[in-house]
């Protein structure tokens, strides 16, 4: 769409998704590249110019569209492309031969409708290349409906985001009661994607209800902060108009009627391509009269405004992210208050998760009850989890609630990478837990996660290895957590301090037996003393390695040995002197020179010196360092 | 650097800087933000003057300043490098880019080189899971990353090829 022009109302709206449904094109070649984050590290940017060069070069540019699209989820296999009509999927284009690949494209598959078979991806399980991206397991294993958009349109671009529908769950809603509103979102049984997963409909009627008749203050939180975890990220990347409308819908259900409303997005600032997109769709959107003052001609108005965050993991907490906004430390508050009742400046104010805000419009259009077919009893539609660590396929997938973790490691995953051994599956990010791997038929939804200990979270799903050392994984997120720590509740601000030490020495061979006890007793203590979410759940990660993993602990302890062998104070470093060639890369990579030794001699690593620093081992060519 | 900065021109830089904001307190993150968009750093005169334009006590803005990571109370290398510390990246060997890159240049995390050249820090999950271990230079995510990347990526940086 070449212009922006204002809408004026619901048939405005309607009369331009027919316009734009009607200059389309279904036979034109369109080529969808992906400029998520993942593929832009990749060369994607640079491939769509290569592309757009060669088109024109051949005098092809009016008859093929490229697209600059979001994230399409299989950061793995970047950079991707798919080329429609023809229905082909391409993978790793361009990132061995960015110009034999470019004219392999436009000459075989634009020109003549044949497919470059070395960019197909080959299924690693049945040894088949796929031309469809529909035929992958990666994708059709998938349930999209907060990823609706993404991959699928210019995330720059609001016509594409209208001509799927865009903004008519808005223009349904705005000739809707808003009690209706809030009791259709409370029909769909949707709950917070943020991690708690309180019911969105009953947030939304707290608020609505709060006594003061002043402001309503309606918040995104997009300050996605667990480590480990990419989906808002994504999706505001991806499909930042479908955030927009998710928090014009809510805007309208809890003020209409009672009290002005504006809303803020708090993004981390590490986010800057996010930031980028969604700042243009606010602009675009108000432009059109989709946001802003009397939108859609209803009378209602609504204006967002962008806070960025500034590096503070607890100001995803909803008060510490209120106190920010505020320009102060991002410090939780006690509660009650309740933000629904006092929050933002002391105004009602109501908070979620980017991932909960994109559902809303979905379920505006095509009802509650469908959205209560997807999922389990208690946990309803589906959830987007950012599927890293050891695994062969990483990358950002939607599934519906229910589906066991085995499901989504080895069918969607594709297995661990370098066919290892899964150990544990990580949810929940520095608070959830470690699931080991007989556990793997769980069905994951809120419930039966909090039943082995570990919780939904935002959806970072971090899959470990046998090489992975769980006792160095709890010591990972505790230091996470101690230096996110805000320092208010002395619990938390001592207690993470201590569990990390106490740590440490496990780690690096000085633990003690008395340890495990009181990790357990630190743990509970931090969990009851803690005012806040990251406090009262900082000690999962310990508490369910300590249960499902209590064998690895006491190898550390008893026998002064890492199983996983991650732990490099517990490793000894010798060189096999039949297999050195005296090359010396050893030599110079040590930090202390503890590595002595003529050239084209066997060399020797003198332990008193050594530091298990582990550069020897990295450095040899040859694989002449035992490390054991 | 703006180290050795005379008021004149430290009032030449934040002038414009300040114009954009209103006075008030909820305005103190995206300005000190902007400040040091502006002077890579957050000097104390600087501070001093967010104190003055918001009329926020000065204990305040440092308790601010010092809360937020992504503040600096000291001047920044020309180069940034950040090492991801996320659970994908460090599971996959983050420590190991870290290894190389101070075995490299001789800077340690959260430390500058004496000439000023490179800054190092240790960062927050950058949300580039599937690229891990990865890394920033410059602005620009680097992944998946091995210690031999590493190496060639500063040697690029240091030639001035960019990142």
């Amino acid at each position: 769409m070449s212009e922006v022009r204002k809408i004026e109302s619901a048939k405005d709206l309607s009369d331009l998704q027919s316009q734009l449904a009607g200059e389309r094109n279904p036979e034109k070649a369109v080529i969808t590249v992906c400029g998520g984050t993942g593929c832009r590290a990749n060369g994607s940017m640079e491939l769509a110019e290569a592309l757009s060069k060669e088109l024109n070069a051949q005098g092809l540019d009016d008859s093929v569209e490229i697209k600059l699209t979001g994230c399409h989820g299989f950061c793995q296999e970047s950079p991707l492309l798919e080329i429609n009509p023809h229905k082909i999927f391409y993978r790793r284009v361009g990132r061995e031969d960015l110009e034999g690949d470019v004219k392999a494209i436009v000459e075989k598959t634009i020109k003549n409708k044949e497919v470059v078979d070395h960019l197909l991806y080959e299924d690693p399980v049945d040894g088949e290349k796929k031309e469809d991206y529909g035929e992958i397991p990666f994708y059709s294993k998938q349930t999209r409906i907060v990823l609706r958009n993404s991959g699928k349109i210019d995330p720059k671009s609001i016509g594409d985001y209208i001509a799927r529908d865009g903004y008519s769950a808005l223009a349904k809603v705005l000739e809707m009661d808003p009690e209706e509103v809030i009791k259709c979102v409370t029909d769909s049984q949707l709950r917070g994607r943020g991690g708690a997963g309180f019911p969105t409909g009953v947030k939304w009627g707290f608020c609505r209800n709060a006594e003061n008749k002043e402001q309503r203050y309606i918040i995104c939180n997009a300050d996605e902060g667990d480590p480990g975890a990419f989906m808002d990220r994504s999706i505001m990347e991806g499909d930042p108009h479908s955030v927009i409308e998710g928090m014009l819908i809510g805007a309208y259900a809890i003020s209409k009627g009672v009290a002005p409303a504006a809303g803020y997005i708090y993004i981390r600032a590490e986010y800057p391509l996010a930031v980028e997109n969604i700042t243009k769709a606010i602009e675009d959107a108000e432009a059109m009269g989709l946001l802003g003052d009397n939108i859609l001609g209803s009378g209602f108005s609504f204006h967002i405004k962008i806070k960025q965050g500034a590096g503070a993991f607890v100001c995803g907490e909803e008060t510490a992210l209120i106190a920010s906004i505020e320009g102060q430390r991002g410090m939780p508050a006690s509660r009650p208050p309740f933000p629904a009742t006092s929050g933002l400046f002391g105004k009602p104010t109501n908070i979620n998760n980017v991932e909960t805000w994109v559902n809303v419009p979905c379920i505006i259009n095509r009802g509650a009850e469908w959205f209560n077919s997807v999922g389990t009893e208690k946990s309803k539609g589906t959830k987007v989890f950012s599927l890293v660590g050891k695994v062969k396929n990483s990358g950002l997938v939607e599934v519906p609630m229910g589906m066991t973790l085995r499901e989504i490691v080895f069918d969607i995953g594709g297995g661990i990478l370098d066919d290892k051994e899964i150990k544990a599956v990580q949810t929940g990010g520095p608070s959830g837990g470690c699931i080991r791997a007989d556990l793997l038929d769980l069905p994951v939804d809120y419930e039966k996660l909090a039943e082995v200990g570990a919780i939904m979270g935002s959806g970072g799903l971090v899959v470990m290895d046998e090489d992975t050392c769980m006792v160095e994984v709890s010591r990972y997120f505790i230091e996470f957590t101690q230096k996110e720590s805000c320092g208010k509740c002395v619990s938390c601000r001592l207690g993470t301090r201590q569990m990390l030490e106490i740590l440490s020495d496990i780690t690096s061979g000085k633990g003690t037996e008395k340890d495990l006890d009181m990790l357990e007793e630190l743990g509970v203590s931090v969990k009851l003393g803690s005012l806040c979410g990251l406090g009262q759940t900082a000690p999962n990660p310990i508490l369910t390695t300590l249960r499902y993993f209590r064998d690895e602990y006491e190898a550390h302890i008893k026998d002064s040995k890492c199983p996983a062998g991650a732990c490099e104070a517990m490793m000894a470093y010798s060189v096999i002197a039949d297999k050195c060639v005296g090359c010396g890369a050893c030599l110079r990579a040590c930090p202390v020179d503890a590595v002595s030794g003529e050239k084209k001699q066997p060399h020797e690593i003198d332990q008193e010196k050594c530091i298990r620093c582990g550069a020897c081992y990295s450095a040899c060519k040859f694989e002449a360092i035992l490390k054991e | 650097m703006s180290g050795c900065m005379k008021p004149e021109e430290l009032e030449r830089r934040l002038a414009p800087v300040f114009g954009k904001f209103g006075s008030k307190q909820e305005y103190l993150i995206p300005l000190l933000q902007a400040v040091q968009e502006e002077l890579n750093y957050l000097p104390a005169e600087a501070i001093q003057r967010v104190s003055e334009y918001l009329a926020v006590p000065i204990s305040r803005v440092y308790g601010v300043v010092t809360f937020y990571t992504q503040f600096y109370l000291k001047p920044q290398g020309r180069n940034k490098i950040k090492i991801c510390q996320g659970t994908a990246c460090h599971v996959r060997g983050a420590k190991t880019l870290q290894d190389a890159v101070q075995g490299k240049i001789g800077v340690a995390p959260g430390e500058t080189s004496e000439d000023g050249e490179f800054s190092v820090e240790r960062v927050a999950c950058i949300g580039s899971c599937a690229l891990a271990p990865a890394m920033i230079a410059n602005n620009k995510i680097h992944g998946p990353m091995t210690p031999e990347k590493v190496e060639k990526l500063l040697d690029q940086i240091r030639e001035g090829q960019g990142a």
